[in-house]
C-alpha cells in the first residue's frame, strides 16, 4: 500500500524530471546515479517540500541520505512531520 | 572557401546522373562559395563546385582539371604550405599554369599518389577523379575542419560538404533521423564520424581518404594523433625551450594564415585566452590595420565585453561588436539549425551565426579563431576535474581530496550543503573505474544521455539495445592505453566534441552560413605534432591549465586575460524561447502532433518538460539537464521538419560559369556519328 506522502512525492518527481516511462522508477532508485538530479534539481526538491509538507529543512539535512530516492524523501518526510492528529 | 557536390558511379553500366541533378546539388550549398560555380560531368563522375575565391581568384575556378584533362578535382578549403610545395614539385620538374593551391593538389596527387594527403599542412575536404585509373578519391583534413558527407544508393556514391546537397540530389534517397545518430548525440553533444543522424548518410572520417574504383573500395586513415607512449615525452626540452618552440610555431602558423589570402583577414576575439593570442600575432604579422569581431550578452553571466575591449585597445585593431540577446537567438534558431543540420544541445552555434553575419557585412571573408588551443594544450574544465577525480579514486574515502573540486568551481564552495553533497555523490560516481577509458567524460556524457528518457518508447527500445559509449571505447587506437591519462582525455575530447560540434556546428557550418572561412592556427599540423609531443605537466602544471601557452602569450596578451578564470563561450539556452515573445515556431515544434510526427520524443515528457521551463520563465531555477532537454526537443523537431517532412529544395538557380559536361560531349558526338552514317 502507498501512503499519501508516496504518491505526492512520486507524481512531483515524475512530472519534475519529465520521466517519461514511469514504471522504470522504482522507488529505491538514486536519482543521482540515474542523472535524473543535479544540484539544481536538487533545489527544486528542497522547495517543493518546503511547500508542500510545510516543512523547513535545515542545512544540515539536505545531504543524499535524505534526499536521493523516492523511499528516502518519503522516510525523511515522514520522520519531519508532526504526527496526523488522531 | 568552398562547398563541393557530386556523385560516382563504380560501374560502368549504371546510367549517369544528368547536369541538372549535379547543378542542384551545388545550388543546395550555393551559400558556401557564393563567387562563383562549376562542374565536371562525364559518364562515371560529377563534379560541382561553389567557390568562396581566396586565393589566386583569377585563374583558380573549379573542377580543375590537369595539363591533359585526365584528372579532375573540386576542393573546399586551404592546404597552407601550398607554395612550398609548388616549389618542391618544380624543383622535381612539374609546371604549374596558375597560382592556385587547387592545382598544387592536382600535381601533387600526380607525383606522390595517396601519399600526398600527409604532406598538407591544411583543412580541406576534396574529391578528386583519377579518369586514368577510374578512380574517385575522397580526403579529409586532419582534424575534420571541413566536412564531407557520403550517401550510397542505388548504385552510385552521392556526397557533399552538407548533407543538404545530397538530399538535392535526388528524391528517393530516403530521409529518416537514425537511432544511433541520436543516441551518440544526446551523449557526447554530437555524432561521431562516421555516423551521422541521418540514416544512409555518413560522413568521411577525418584525417581519411577512401579510394573508390572499379577494383572496390579502401578507405584508410593517413593521419591518427600520436601522443607519447609510456611516460615519456618525445619533446625532450625544459618547459622554457617549450614555450620559445611553441611560440615559434604558432606564430609561423598565425602567419602563414595571414598572409596565404588574397584578401583581407579579420580575428574573432572572446575575450580568452587562445582567441586574444592569435589576434596578437596576427596583428604582427600583418602590421597594419587589422579587424577584430566580438560577441557581447546582455546577461553579465555570459559577457565578456571587458576583456574583449582591452585586447582590441592594447592591439589598436578595427574592431567590431554584435550584441546578442536572446530574442535574436530565437529568431535565428531555425536557420541555425538548418546549417548545422544535427540536433544541438545548446543555443552556442547560434550567436556565431550572427556574428558570421557582421563578418560577411563588413566585407571580410576569413576570420582566424582560437578554437583548438584547449584540446591541444589541456585547457578544458574536464581535463582538470579529471585529474582530481582520478587522484580522490587512489583513496576514496578522503574527506579532503574531493576539495579540490572547489578550486576548480567556486562557486562549489560557496554554495548550500545541499550542492556541496550533491557534487560529491556525482563527481564522486565510479571511482572505481577511474583507470578506465573515458572515466573523465563521463560526467558530461551522462547527463546528456540522462536526455534519453525523453525519447519515445520506441526509440528507447531501439537506443537500449545500443551502447555508444562502449560502442567508442571500443573503436579507440591501439596505443591509447599507453597514452598519459591527460592525452587520453585529449584524443576523447578532439574525436568527440571538437570534430563533431566545435569544428563543425560552431564552426564551419555557423561561419560558411554567411561565406566566412574560418582558419585556425592551433589545428597547425605543425602545432598540433608539437603540442601532442609535450610532457603532460607542460599542458596541465597541478591544476594549472593552458600552463605552456600562457608563457607564450606573456607580453603579447594582458596579464588580467591570461590570469583570469577560464569562462567556457555559452549562450543563454532554455531562456531564449520561454518569453511570451517567443516565435511563433517555438509553439510550433512543440505541439504534440509535431512532437508525434517527428517521431523522436515522447509528447507526454515534452510536456513535462515544457510547463517547468514556462513556469519559470527567467531559467532560473533550470538545470543544466532543463536546458539542455528543451533546446535539444527544439533543435530535433527543426530539423526534422526541415529535413525529413520537408522534401522541397529551397534553392536558388545559379549561372555555372566553369561547365566541362562530357555527357554532352559524348551526346554531341553520338549525333554527329550518327548522321555521318547516315550520309
Amino acid at each position: 500500500m502507498t501512503s499519501a506522502v508516496e504518491d505526492k512525492v512520486r507524481e512531483f518527481v515524475i512530472d519534475y524530471f519529465y520521466v517519461t516511462d514511469a514504471r522504470s522508477l522504482t522507488n529505491d532508485q538514486s536519482l543521482i546515479d540515474s542523472d535524473l538530479v543535479d544540484s539544481t534539481g536538487m533545489m527544486g526538491i528542497i522547495l517543493f517540500l518546503e511547500t508542500e509538507f510545510g516543512i523547513t529543512m535545515a542545512d544540515d539535512e539536505t545531504t543524499p541520505d535524505n534526499l536521493d530516492s523516492i523511499d528516502r524523501i518519503v522516510a525523511y518526510v515522514e520522520r519531519k512531520r508532526p504526527s496526523p492528529p488522531g | 572557401m568552398c562547398g563541393i557536390a557530386g556523385w560516382y558511379a563504380p560501374e560502368a553500366r549504371t546510367r549517369p546522373a544528368d547536369r541538372n541533378t549535379l547543378e542542384s546539388m551545388v545550388e543546395a550549398i550555393a551559400h558556401r562559395g557564393p563567387d562563383e560555380f562549376g562542374l565536371y560531368l562525364d559518364p562515371r563522375v560529377g563534379l560541382g563546385h561553389a567557390r568562396l575565391a581566396i586565393i589566386d581568384v583569377v585563374s583558380g575556378q573549379q573542377p580543375m582539371g590537369d595539363d591533359r584533362g585526365a584528372s579532375w578535382l573540386v576542393f573546399n578549403g586551404e592546404i597552407f604550405n601550398y607554395v612550398e610545395l609548388r616549389e618542391e614539385l618544380i624543383a622535381a620538374g612539374h609546371r604549374f599554369r596558375t597560382g592556385s593551391d587547387t592545382e598544387v593538389i592536382l600535381q601533387a596527387w600526380e607525383a606522390w599518389g595517396d601519399r600526398a594527403f600527409e604532406r598538407f599542412n591544411g583543412q580541406f575536404a576534396l574529391a578528386l577523379w583519377d579518369s586514368a585509373n577510374e578512380a574517385l578519391v575522397l580526403a579529409r583534413d586532419r582534424l575534420g575542419v571541413r566536412p564531407l558527407y557520403l550517401c550510397e544508393h542505388e548504385g552510385r556514391l552521392w556526397f557533399g560538404s552538407e548533407v543538404k546537397a545530397i538530399f538535392a540530389a535526388d528524391p528517393s534517397i530516403p530521409r529518416a533521423l537514425d537511432p544511433t545518430g541520436l543516441a551518440e548525440t544526446f551523449t557526447f553533444w554530437s555524432t561521431v564520424a562516421p555516423q551521422s543522424v541521418f540514416q544512409g548518410v555518413t560522413e568521411l572520417e577525418p584525417g581519411h581518404l577512401r579510394i573508390l574504383s572499379p577494383a572496390g573500395t579502401i578507405d584508410r586513415a593517413y593521419w591518427t594523433p600520436r601522443y607519447p607512449e609510456g611516460g615519456a615525452a618525445t619533446f625532450e626540452g625544459s618547459l622554457e625551450d617549450a614555450s620559445r618552440e611553441v611560440r615559434a610555431t604558432l606564430t609561423d602558423a598565425v602567419r602563414l594564415r595571414m598572409v596565404r589570402a588574397d584578401v583581407p583577414v579579420g580575428s574573432y576575439l572572446s575575450g580568452g585566452l587562445d582567441s586574444s593570442l592569435v589576434a596578437a600575432l596576427g596583428r604582427e604579422a600583418v602590421g597594419s590595420a587589422f579587424a577584430t569581431f566580438s560577441i557581447r550578452f546582455e546577461d553579465a553571466e555570459f559577457d565578456e565585453t571587458p576583456f574583449q575591449r582591452a585586447m582590441a585597445e592594447r592591439l589598436g585593431t578595427d574592431h567590431h561588436e554584435l550584441m546578442v540577446r536572446t530574442s535574436d537567438i530565437a529568431a535565428v534558431f531555425p536557420r541555425v539549425v538548418a546549417h548545422a543540420e544535427r540536433p544541438l544541445l545548446r543555443t552556442a552555434p547560434a550567436p556565431l551565426f550572427l556574428l558570421s553575419a557582421a563578418v560577411h557585412e563588413a566585407g571580410f571573408k576569413v576570420v582566424l579563431t582560437g578554437e583548438g588551443a584547449d584540446e591541444m594544450f589541456g585547457g578544458y574544465d574536464l581535463f582538470r576535474e579529471g585529474r582530481v577525480r582520478r587522484f580522490w579514486a587512489r583513496q576514496p574515502d578522503s574527506a579532503v581530496r574531493p576539495r579540490l573540486l572547489d578550486r576548480l568551481y567556486p562557486y562549489l564552495a560557496r554554495s548550500p550543503v545541499a550542492s556541496q553533497a550533491m557534487a560529491r555523490e556525482f563527481f564522486g560516481r565510479d571511482l572505481a573505474a577511474a583507470d578506465r577509458p573515458g572515466f573523465a567524460h563521463q560526467t558530461r556524457w551522462r547527463p546528456a544521455a540522462a536526455i534519453q528518457r525523453l525519447f519515445t518508447p520506441d526509440l528507447r527500445a531501439q537506443v537500449g539495445a545500443l551502447d555508444v559509449v562502449d560502442r567508442l571505447l571500443c573503436s579507440l587506437p591501439v596505443p591509447f592505453s599507453r597514452w598519459s591519462t591527460l592525452a587520453q582525455d585529449q584524443y576523447l575530447e578532439i574525436r568527440t566534441l571538437m570534430s563533431g560540434y566545435l569544428l563543425s556546428s560552431q564552426g564551419d557550418r555557423m561561419l560558411m552560413a554567411h561565406s566566412v572561412e574560418g582558419r585556425f592556427p592551433y589545428l597547425d599540423t605543425r602545432v598540433v605534432e608539437l603540442a601532442n609531443s609535450l610532457p603532460p605537466s607542460y599542458k596541465l602544471f597541478g591544476l594549472d591549465e593552458k600552463h605552456v601557452l600562457k608563457r607564450v602569450a606573456a607580453g603579447l596578451v594582458p596579464d588580467e586575460i591570461i590570469g583570469r578564470t577560464k569562462q567556457p563561450y555559452r549562450a543563454p539556452d532554455a531562456v531564449s524561447f520561454l518569453g511570451d515573445d517567443a516565435p511563433d515556431w517555438v509553439a510550433h515544434v512543440l505541439d504534440p502532433d509535431s512532437i508525434r510526427d517527428a517521431g523522436v520524443f515522447d509528447p507526454v515528457g515534452v510536456d513535462r518538460l515544457w510547463r517547468k521551463c514556462r513556469a519559470d520563465a527567467r531559467g532560473a531555477g533550470l538545470s543544466n539537464g532543463d536546458n539542455m532537454a528543451l533546446v535539444g526537443v527544439l533543435s530535433t523537431g527543426l530539423l526534422h521538419e526541415q529535413f525529413v517532412r520537408d522534401d522541397r529544395p529551397s534553392t536558388q538557380p545559379v549561372h555555372f560559369l566553369t561547365v566541362v559536361d562530357r555527357l554532352r560531349d559524348e551526346r554531341r558526338d553520338g549525333v554527329t556519328a550518327r548522321i555521318r552514317q547516315s550520309q
